[in-house]
């Protein structure tokens, strides 16, 4: 990976996204917060009328760390990585510059859309493909926008051997194309009858078998977006940043093809002891437990790639983002197969050990990921080191403290109601009404809300010493080769 | 093969959509036709359930109620018969939830009327204290979309092939015969409601979302699943 001494990369269009992934993660991590809040406190659904329910805005939420921070992360990175791991530049082929900007713009229109569609209400109510068709389309011309800039960059690359994280992103945009296409079919009703609104559209499956495409997409969704892309990250940037080359190229062939034969099986474990089939149940749920040897694979290869070097940690702030990223991907990827086993399941299901698990993976993993990417890039594209360590530091462990008390509170709350829904008196009967395991969890409520918050707290610092980088900080004449530089302030 | 395969983009796609398409394939593919077919006498929604349902769909209420009875002792004693396949083989899209935030709702005609819900989703707390559902107050004043539900109920009826207007069965008929039978179903809840807003807005023609919501609610029992 080393870099072309006569190539000038352009990072225009890498340096729009990471405006976006700025903006959306306060956004969204903010709706996040009021609605943890709300399920505390019920009196803050209503500061801004019906728009500003728990139902409106939980949608908003997961659209917007998403398809809003997360994918901008994303693609932050794939604009920044893709010129270096690919050596080319974008100021050599106007074609792929032009569509790298109506990529950006195409999407931030699209999320623009997104917003006030949710918020008046127009959802199909699939968990993460809510949007209604048209909005549906408009993500296809974005999709295919990216799939022309990936593809069109490798058509016209210097260096002639795919980069592990070129794999990934691959393997996300394609799965990501089918997945999104075959949940979102649906027939526009206004077009068969004539009547009605002509946003309204109904699913082409019913029942069961909705779920089982839903649970297809989200999971799989989940797959490529929160996992392969982000591996595709950490697989540049901790080598970059640690200047440690990848452990073992083996065990990165294996995890990847590993992951690709297993993850799409374990979709099923969303449907336990639904009314779908037993056998795709229980192959979800195997299919789920083998998942964590891919998985385990990645995460242990990024590990042992620090193998030497764990001063390191101490030293620099990113590489503990990095290196903690790692770890909250084992303990989620851990976490999640347990969950699949049909007794836990039983007994998991339907509480907040799901929201729980849900956010050790993403506030964890992805958060910190795309974090230490954006604090790897922006000396780079911007020449200049960062304004604060110091800042750094204490970013680093509000937001860490923040997540424990996130999935500690959920784990909690969610063992707890799981245990008094099925509880019993002496006489078999149930002991608890349904209100009692609703009020023993607002203490966790309020401990998860206070979690969030720190995080979000954490974030805001994040961008304050991202935008003092740009504008105030010590310029620096050459490109670091490796340990990014950090203002000792 | 794999060294090659990384420096050939095309192939390593291919490469990469083998296993994807195989596994998708088989997980979704042979189940179809049999979860589809519905259970014996399964009614299809009226129009004032339908246009109830697109109101639970706009607020997201599936956002914290899940719509499936498990088949363990705890459900089924807390909530009723374990939720079946062939019930929910009308449902475009399906409401099963991912969180039970609030109580399964698969079963709630069973046990809760209209003026109970009247009550709650004005105020839930006043209902059941400790309640953290949120007051539903602008149900009571914003009005349903009658054509939207009628153009959900006929795509129903010509592509999917719904069971409307069969003999004994529930009636759509064309659009004017829709509006007239979404009217005479909402004088029935409003009759059992004590909102005046809510009565005097039925008075001047208009459907409240309340009304179509809580004919929603009442639809989620045996008298929609069972044959008469
Ligand atoms: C923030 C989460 C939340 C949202 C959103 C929500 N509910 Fe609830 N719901 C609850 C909780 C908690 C309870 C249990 C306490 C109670 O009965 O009020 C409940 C109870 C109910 C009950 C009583 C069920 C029973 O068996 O006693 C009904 C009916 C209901 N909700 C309907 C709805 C409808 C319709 C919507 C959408 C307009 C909705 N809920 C949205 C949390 C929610």
């Amino acid at each position: 990976m080393q870099t072309n001494p006569a190539l000038e990369y352009d990072y225009s269009i890498s340096k729009l996204f990471l405006y976006a992934t700025i903006v959306f993660g306060i956004v969204g991590l903010l709706l996040g917060v009021v609605i943890a809040f709300q399920m505390a406190i019920p009196q803050l659904n209503y500061l801004a009328g019906e728009y500003g329910t728990f139902g409106r805005l939980r949608p908003l939420h997961t659209s917007g760390i998403i398809f809003g921070f997360t994918l901008s992360g994303i693609w932050a990175g794939w604009y920044y990585i893709g010129q270096r791991v690919l050596k080319i530049s974008y100021n050599e082929y106007p074609f792929l510059k032009a569509i790298g900007y109506i990529h950006f713009w195409l999407y931030i229109v699209l999320m623009a859309l997104a917003v006030v569609s949710l918020f008046a209400g127009m959802t199909t109510s699939k968990e993460y493909s809510e949007l209604v068709w048209p909005l549906d389309l408009l993500v296809v011309v974005v999709w295919v926008l990216w799939g022309v800039s990936l593809f069109g960059s490798m058509g016209v690359r210097r260096e002639k051997t795919l980069y592990i994280s070129l794999w990934y992103f691959i393997a996300t945009f394609v799965a990501i194309a089918a997945l999104f296409i075959f949940n979102n079919l649906q027939i526009p009703t206004y077009f068969v009858s004539g009547y009605g609104a002509w946003t309204h559209s109904i699913s082409l499956y019913a029942g069961t078998n909705d779920a089982l495409v839903q649970w297809w997409f989200g999971h799989n969704a989940v797959a490529f977006l929160f996992t392969a892309a982000i591996i595709a990250l950490i697989y540049y940037f901790l080598p970059k940043e640690s200047g440690q080359p990848i452990f073992s190229y083996k065990l990165s062939l294996y995890s990847f093809w590993g992951m690709m034969f297993v993850y799409i099986w374990a979709g099923g474990h969303h449907l336990i002891y639904s009314t779908v089939p037993d056998w795709m149940q229980t192959m979800g749920s195997v299919f789920s437990v083998i998942l964590i040897l891919p998985s385990w694979g990645t995460a242990i290869n990024m590990l042992l790639t620090m193998k030497g070097q764990w001063h390191q940690l101490k030293e620099s702030p990113i590489i503990k983002f990095l290196v903690l990223a790692s770890t909250f991907y084992m303990l989620s990827t851990l976490e999640g197969p347990i969950q699949s086993i049909k007794s836990v399941n039983a007994l998991a299901h339907f509480t907040d050990w799901i929201p729980g698990h849900v956010h050790d993976g993403t506030l964890g993993w992805v958060g910190f990921m795309i974090i230490a990417a954006c604090y790897h890039m922006v000396p780079r594209m911007y020449k200049r080191e960062i304004y604060s360590g110091k800042l750094m530091e204490a970013q680093f462990w509000i937001q860490t403290t923040g997540i424990v008390l996130y999935f500690s509170s959920m784990w909690i709350a969610g063992i707890t109601q799981g245990m008094m829904w099925r509880a019993t008196d002496e006489f078999g009967s149930l002991a608890y009404s349904f209100i009692d395991t609703v009020t023993v969890l607002i203490p966790y409520y309020m401990i998860r809300a206070i979690g969030g918050l720190l995080y979000l707290i954490g974030f805001i610092m994040f961008t304050y010493n991202i935008i003092m980088t740009i504008v105030a900080s010590k310029e620096i004449d050459k490109e670091p080769q490796y340990a990014t530089p950090i203002a000792a302030r | 093969m794999f060294s090659w395969l990384e420096k050939n983009p095309f192939f390593f796609t291919v490469a990469f959509l083998v296993p994807f398409s195989i596994a998708g394939l088989v997980e979704i593919v042979p189940e179809f036709a049999q979860a589809s077919r519905p259970t014996e006498g399964l009614k299809p929604y009226s129009m004032l359930e339908t246009a109830g349902r697109q109101v639970y769909i706009k607020d997201s209420c599936n956002a914290c109620h899940s719509q499936l009875v498990r088949p363990f002792k705890s459900e089924t004693d807390r909530y009723g018969m374990y939720s079946l396949s062939g019930e929910y083989a009308y449902d475009r899209p399906f409401l099963w939830g991912s969180k039970r935030t609030g109580p399964d709702l698969h079963r709630v005609g069973d046990y809760r009327t209209t003026d109970w819900h009247e009550n709650h989703m004005w105020d839930p707390e006043s209902v059941v204290p400790g309640s953290i559902m949120p007051a539903y107050k602008h149900m009571f004043s914003n009005s349903v979309d009658i054509d939207t539900a009628y153009a959900e109920a006929y795509t129903q009826k010509v592509v999917f092939g719904m069971p409307y207007d069969t003999p004994n069965g529930v009636a759509l008929g064309s659009y004017e015969e829709a509006k007239a039978l979404i009217y005479d179903e909402a004088k029935a809840i409003v009759a059992d409601m004590k909102n005046q807003d809510v009565k005097d807005a039925l008075a001047r023609g208009e459907i409240k979302e309340i009304v179509a919501l809580i004919a929603y609610l009442n639809s989620l029992s045996n008298e929609r699943r069972v044959a008469q």
